[in-house]
Formats: C-alpha cells, structure tokens, sequence
C-alpha cells in the first residue's frame, strides 16, 4: 500500500512537473475553454447550453487521449518497465495508476470549469451536481482506459497519435460537442455512439443538466463503465514490459475487443 | 562445501530461429565478483536478463539461492539488485522520489545516505534527466543496492563514469564483496575485468568459451610474454636473431618489443648482450599477457597479438 500511495504520488506531481503533460492536462484543456467560450459561446446559442459539459468532455479527451499514451511507450521504449520489473512493481500498477492520476488531475480542471463557466460566459451550471460527478468519472475511466490500451498497443510515438486521433477527431466533430446529435444524420449518430465522448455528452444533457439525452443516458453510464473496465483489462492482458520482449506474443488486434461495449450500445439504447 | 549462489544449468535461449545461448553452465559461489565477458552478441545480456527474470529460458535451468527466476520472480524481487545499463528512470522522478519510490516496493526504508556515498549531494531534488550520464549511473547503482541485495548485477557499471567516481564505484564493489553480496559484473572494460574479478566467464557465439581466474584464463592460450628494451646506441638493432625463445619482434617508439615463450632466457640474453656491446640500457619492462590479449586470441583466434 505504501509502495502504491508513492507511486501514486510521483505519478500525479509528474502530471504537472513534466512539461507535455502539464500542457495536456491543464493548459490545452483551459486555453481551449477561455477561447471557446469567449468566441462560441456569442456565435452559437447551442454550445452555451453545452458549454460545461462540452468543455468537460473535451478536456478529459485531452488529458487521457493526447496525455496519457505517449509516456507509457517512452517508459517502455526506454527500459522503465524492465527496471519496474526487476525492482517488483506490478503491471497492474503501472496501468491503473496513470488512471488514476490523470482522473485526479481532470477533476481539477472540472472543477475549474463548473465553477468559472456560468460567472465567465453566463453557461448553465449543473442541475444534478451528484449525477454530474459520476457521468464525470465513467467518461474519464472510459477514456483513461482506452488511452492505456493505445499505450500498450503502439510500437511507437508516432502509433500513439494515430491511435489518438482515430478518436480524438470524430469525437469533437460528431461527439455532441460542437452541435447536438439529433443534427446528424441518423447512420452517423449510430457511427458516433463509438466513441466515447458522445455516451458522456447525451448523459450530462440527460442526467446532470436538466436537458433531454438522445438515447437512454444511464445506458451510457453503462457503457462508459464497460467500455472503461474491457479497456484496462486487454491493457493489462497485451502489456509488455520491453520493447523486444519477443516472450509475449499476444496479437494487438485482440484491442479491437474495446469496442465491443460501444458495439452493443448501438444495438440497445 | 559451500553451495553456489548462482546456478546455471544448460541454459539455452532463442529468439525465432536465432540461437542467442546454448547448453551453458556456470556456478557462482556467495560473495564472488564474477565477471561475464564476450564480444557483442554472446549472449551476455539474454544471460543476465534470464537471470534477472526478465527473460524465459528456452531450455535448462537457472537458480539464484535455490529460486527459479522464472518460477517465482516475486522471490527473487529482493534477493537481486540490478543496476541497467541505460536509462530505467522516468525523466522527471527527483533522487529522493527514486529512493523513496524502489525502497517502497521493496519494503525497506529508503537509503538517503547512498546520495552522499555516491557523489549526489546537491542534487536530492534533481530529476532524472537533469543528472549528467555518470551521476545518472550512480543513481541506478543505489537503486540497485539500496535494499541490500544478496545478488547484484552490473552491466557495464563504469561506462560514462570520470576516474574518481569509478575508483570510488570500485571501492563500493570491494566493500559489498567483503559484506559477502555476490557480484555479476558484465563489461567490456578488460582491465576493470581484471582487476575486480574472482573469477571469470568468457562467452562465444552463445557458448562458455573459456572460464577461471583472471590469472588462470591469462596463462593459458599463446603464453607469450613481451619485453620492451630501449638503450642509449640502440645496440639491438644489429643483433636480434641470436636471441632465445624470440617468436616476434617489432621496433616502436624507440623500443624493441620482444614476444617470448620463455621469459628467463630472452631477458638474460638481452641483458648479456648490451653489456657485452658497452651500450647503457635506458628502459626495460616486462608484460604478462594481460586479459584484453587473452580474450582477442580466444575471440579472434586468426589475428596474432
């Protein structure tokens, strides 16, 4: 436990100590909100009813997607984890601990974000603040989890930000983020109930805001939940502790199983 | 009599089709330094890596105090101390998050007096990338001994290092012998090979090529022993192939350079002859095959020394 909490520790004061990830997890995220909402929230009445929940979501994609798989490559790449090995830390830790330490850090930028919007840009505040939190932690679970998969997954750097994008794009442009599902086509707001970011954006409006969901909002709590658990447990199935550990030969197709949760939401909510 | 420490039984390893080590046993006794030497590519680091359970065996059997890495690596997590040969730290972990960090999982207290010992006062607040590459490498050598392990591995522990760090770096590996922990020491330094190890191990193409003593493996091969001679008239010049037991000789730097296979007989004659010549000797010195020449003769068996 005390081996847990030091790790937890560096891990989180790495969060702000190292320069990408400070940016990733607070300065990207913040600099995006003020710019947003001092130019959307006048052009488009839309995105001020949405604007904590949007910039909410938008932020834990920042952190988790952009901030989370690169370090675990480099570790890799860089014998970190045959030292963490040798040295007894488990693989479950290494995993789970970014996890955990980026949820830290994204609930901090939450928290700046609820509280500042409605003062700042006259944004609706949370009606159900218990719901908020949990919609909240599902989204962040769900794409930390995913954001370790990559990690896991990529030979490299260059992997880490195609995998990233896969969802990080879509996700802002069809998400819910910007403009509300319902606008889409119906194909394409089928297509989008892969990604994440709309699961957490149709349970804020659902559960948290006071606002209607497009489809069943505690349905997306689910699978968020799911969707974050399959993640973190293929992470820790396809870990491997060296680059050139040709002892695992464990296919990365397997990751494609990560989808399945959203799959199935397609089909029941 | 005294149980081996380390046991390595017909250890074979592959990657795909490639054969990285085969049928290879050695024993390392407790509180020994053994050195393990080889070429790139014998197999030195699937050796040490397999040892440390890093990597599986394909075949054979490896033992640290009776523990099999592979079996039961938890066992064996402070039973050994490993420093890696790069990196091992995330860049932005300070000296005392690192001590802290390893000493946790170890469940000992963490050593902050290592940071003295090694050099790194000043820099307990440091992080990683911020230390220059030998303080970098003292760092990993605290990690590696700061739960006080009964096995520690070294791989190439002094690259990088200045001379006083790696005298003092020598200085700690007698110490830790004395206090009976048990040193794999892996290098490419013969002279440090040399001067540390009881015993060593030589590999070849994933093979032991040669294993024993440092005296032991330098006395067997060629043998031959070299003389250097420098004089006033330079005498020797007009008369070299009168000389007993001479297999070679070479002129440099003003020296002649003798390589004899018997070393009473090639000096006396040397020393006769300046004498009888009235030429004033300047400089002679005598070289027993030192390590380095004994391990190019078994690695490149075609080239002389």
């Amino acid at each position: 436990m005390n081996a847990f909490v030091h790790h937890f520790a560096f891990m989180f004061r790495s969060g702000i100590r190292n320069k990408t990830l400070l940016m990733m997890n607070y300065l990207f995220p913040l600099g995006f909100y003020l710019m947003m909402g001092l130019i959307m929230a006048g052009i488009n009445p839309f995105f001020k009813e949405v604007t904590v929940p949007a910039m909410t979501t938008f932020a834990v994609l920042a952190a988790t997607l952009l901030g989370i798989p690169d370090p675990l490559v480099n570790a890799r790449e860089q014998g970190i984890f045959r030292s963490y090995k040798v040295n007894g830390v488990p693989a479950f830790s290494i995993l789970l601990i970014p996890i955990l330490t980026t949820m830290l850090h994204l609930a901090i930028i939450a928290t700046i974000i609820v509280t500042t919007a409605p003062l700042l840009f006259d944004a609706p505040a949370p009606t159900n603040m218990l719901n908020f939190i949990i919609v909240f932690v599902s989204m962040a679970f769900a794409s930390s989890g995913l954001s370790v998969l990559f990690g896991v997954i990529s030979s490299s750097s260059r992997l880490t930000v195609l995998w990233s994008q896969i969802i990080f794009l879509p996700s802002m442009m069809i998400g819910g983020l910007m403009f509300p599902l319902s606008m889409l086509p119906e194909t394409a707001q089928k297509a989008a109930m892969l990604f994440p970011a709309t699961h957490a954006m149709n349970a804020f409006n659902g559960l948290a805001m006071g606002t209607a969901g497009d489809f069943s909002p505690w349905g997306s709590i689910l699978t968020l939940i799911l969707g974050g658990l399959v993640a973190l447990a293929l992470a820790v199935y396809l870990f491997r502790w060296g680059s050139h550990n040709a002892d695992k030969k464990r296919t990365p197709l397997l990751a494609g199983l990560v989808l399945l949760p959203y799959v199935a939401a397609i089909f029941l909510f | 009599m005294i149980e081996p420490i380390i046991q390595v039984k017909d250890f074979r390893k592959t990657y795909g089709d490639f054969v990285a080590v085969d049928k290879l046993s050695f024993e390392v006794h407790p509180g020994e330094i053994f050195g393990l030497l080889g070429p790139n590519g014998a197999g030195k680091t699937s050796t040490l890596e397999s040892l440390e359970g890093l990597r599986h065996p394909n075949g054979g059997s490896l033992k640290i105090a009776g523990i099999d890495p592979v079996q039961n690596p938890s066992g064996l997590k402070n039973m050994i101390g490993v420093q890696l040969q790069s990196g091992g730290l995330p860049e932005s972990i300070t000296v005392e998050e690192a001590l802290k960090f390893f000493a946790a999982y170890h469940q000992v207290a963490p050593r902050f007096d290592l940071i003295d010992r090694l050099g790194l006062h000043g820099k307990r607040k440091a992080q990683y990338h911020q230390l220059s590459t030998g303080q970098q490498r003292r760092l990993s050598l605290a990690l590696a001994i700061a739960h006080r392990p009964q096995v520690l591995f070294l791989d190439e522990p002094t690259a990088g290092l200045d001379v006083a760090t790696r005298v003092e770096l020598h200085h700690m590996m007698r110490e830790l012998k004395e206090e009976g922990t048990t040193i794999i020491l892996a290098t490419h330094d013969m002279a440090e090979a040399e001067e540390m190890s009881d015993r060593i191990a030589i590999l070849l193409n994933g093979r032991l090529a040669v294993t024993g003593t440092p005296m032991e493996i330098t006395a067997t091969g060629s043998q031959l022993t070299k003389v250097s001679v420098r004089t006033q008239n330079n005498i020797l010049a007009e008369n070299n192939a009168n000389l007993p037991a001479v297999r070679q000789h070479t002129f440099k730097d003003g020296y002649h350079i003798y390589f004899s296979d018997e070393i009473g007989p090639t000096v006396a004659a040397i020393i006769d002859h300046i004498q009888t010549q009235q030429d004033n000797l300047i400089d002679l010195r005598v070289e027993r095959p030192s390590l380095e020449d004994r391990f190019l003769e078994i690695t490149n068996p075609g080239e002389k020394q």
